[in-house]
């Protein structure tokens, strides 16, 4: 079995025990988009109208509770320093980390998002934009949210810088998603979905190169 | 009042933008210099103590 | 290895231009506040003009230090200058504070014109977003305990900041034409009457001098403080 995929499989063994990130990502999930209607009523037609930016925002909050460790974990048992001297590349490693990631993440997050439409009365005429928005925008916010915990990794208590930082590069996620959801609701073509595919595709190839430089940085001192 | 500073209806978002820039960039001026007065205090006597 | 080499040069330098900087920066400021203030009103605007001469040069500077920031980080990262880490530094918190300014400033201009202070159009939402950008950057630089380390990483993330600054501009563009049916007041309007350029240009001058002058006073400071510490560390070796 290569590195590449005993690092992948044993992150995602990991991450799908009971406990795990996966779960709590999940949960998380639910819960922000269960508190919603709380905050701002429950009238089906408001919720139908922010439903798909609150889903939006929801998963890219619960993406970003699995960040901090992403790499920290293994910086700090000195797994990272074996990982540097096996055949594995730095932009192997990255590439790895961010896809277990998503794998344990964003992909059961897509998969669940369709229950909470359903609780906040989206159109089922939205749900198929739903989930290709999400399928697609996921990615990105797995692989943005890498190189900023490749970055942060060496921080203590960084778990709430990483928001600060990658909160704002997600900008463009969250408007060309939900933009998309919005644009299906609204019946008219926007070009949303092909943007974020853009910006999608460029996220994830790149930011391996930039979490592998951000790694060797932090093994290096 | 003379006339060019007159600004009339919108005299309460004129002064306030220019109040509020002005406070900024001279806080930002005396911050500047007070650190850098203090680090040359500080290297003096750290210089000076180890004759 | 600490090079005293290049430091000693620029404090020499900057030592002997920074007072000819401060004169000039206070004598550009004079004459854009005359000029601010001397500039007729507006036919649409009114009075309410003259914030565009306080406005859009803390904007200017905004988006200038942050350019200068990613930069001076490149330059640090490839050819490992330790003043180009330095001048990166000491950029972000004056490029914090005029982003702040633009954005009061231009909730103030606005407020006239919209009816509140705040409006989710492109621009004010833009300069919000990079002030977000900003305060990531000093609070890396503030987190990571190994001064080399926490260089090179804020380096990283200047440059893709800086990457992603257009991207987010356009989107945020993309954004405001999705859900703002009405026009927006465009504050600068098709054409600047000449009688506007003259006070923004000796402003926006005056607000990149100022820049630069205190710019240059915090690499000394920062220098100053590096000699410090290396003469504790030396005094009690």
């Amino acid at each position: 079995m290569s590195a590449f995929a005993a690092l992948l499989a044993r992150d995602i063994r990991l991450a799908t025990r009971a406990g795990g990130s996966a779960m709590l990502a999940l949960a998380f999930f639910a819960a922000v988009a269960a508190l919603v209607p709380f905050g701002i009523g429950s009238e089906p037609k408001l919720l139908a109208r922010v439903a798909a930016g609150v889903i939006w925002i929801a998963a890219v909050l619960a993406n970003l509770l699995a960040l901090d460790r992403l790499f920290q974990a293994d910086y700090e048992d000195g797994s990272l320093d074996l990982l540097a001297l096996s055949p594995l590349s730095f932009e192997g490693v990255a590439v790895a980390k961010v896809a277990s990631h998503w794998l344990t993440t964003g992909l059961p997050l897509t998969v669940l998002s369709p229950l909470l439409a359903l609780l906040l009365h989206l159109p089922i005429a939205a749900y198929g934009a739903l989930l290709v928005s999400l399928l697609i925008g996921t990615p990105a916010i797995s692989a943005i949210g890498g190189v900023a915990a490749a970055l942060t990794l060496s921080i203590r208590r960084g778990g709430l810088l990483l928001p600060l930082l990658v909160l704002p590069l997600l900008t463009p996620v969250v408007i060309f998603g939900a933009g998309a959801i919005l644009a299906k609701l609204d019946g008219i073509e926007n070009g949303a979905i092909w943007l974020l595919a853009a910006f999608s595709a460029a996220a994830v190839l790149l930011s391996p190169f930039v979490a592998a430089v951000a790694l060797r940085l932090n093994l290096s001192e | 009042m003379p006339s060019f500073l007159d600004m009339g209806k919108y005299a309460a978002f004129v002064w306030p933008a220019y109040g509020i820039s002005a406070v900024g960039i001279v806080a930002a001026v005396l911050l500047t210099l007070r650190a850098y007065y203090n680090a040359r205090a500080r290297l003096s006597a750290i210089e000076q103590s180890a004759k | 290895m600490f090079s005293y080499a290049n430091p000693k040069r620029f404090m020499e330098l900057s030592g002997h231009i920074l007072p000819w900087l401060a004169a000039l920066t206070a004598i550009l400021f004079i004459a854009g506040l005359y000029l601010s203030f001397a500039a007729p009103p507006d036919y649409q605007q009114g009075d309410t003009v003259r914030i565009m001469f306080v406005h859009v040069p803390a904007a200017w500077v905004a988006m200038m230090a942050y350019g200068f920031m990613a930069l001076a980080s490149l330059v640090g990262l490839v050819n490992r200058h330790p003043l180009a880490d330095v001048a990166a530094r000491q950029a972000a918190p004056l490029g914090a504070l005029f982003t702040a300014l633009a954005l009061i400033t231009g909730s103030l201009w606005g407020r006239p014109m919209w009816g509140t202070y705040w409006q989710w159009d492109g621009r004010l939402t833009s300069f919000l977003l990079l002030l977000f950008l900003y305060l990531g950057y000093i609070a890396l630089w503030n987190a990571i305990e190994n001064d080399v380390r926490a260089a090179k990483a804020a380096a990283i993330l200047a440059l893709v900041g800086v990457v992603n600054l257009p991207i987010i501009e356009f989107s945020v563009q993309w954004w405001t034409t999705l859900h703002q049916g009405e026009s927006i007041i465009r504050k600068d309007g098709p054409s600047i009457s000449a009688v506007f350029l003259w006070p923004l240009f000796v402003m926006a001058t005056a607000y990149t001098v100022l820049f630069f002058t205190l710019l240059i006073v915090r690499m000394r400071t920062d220098i100053l403080d590096r000699r410090a510490r290396a003469a504790v560390l030396g005094a009690n070796a």
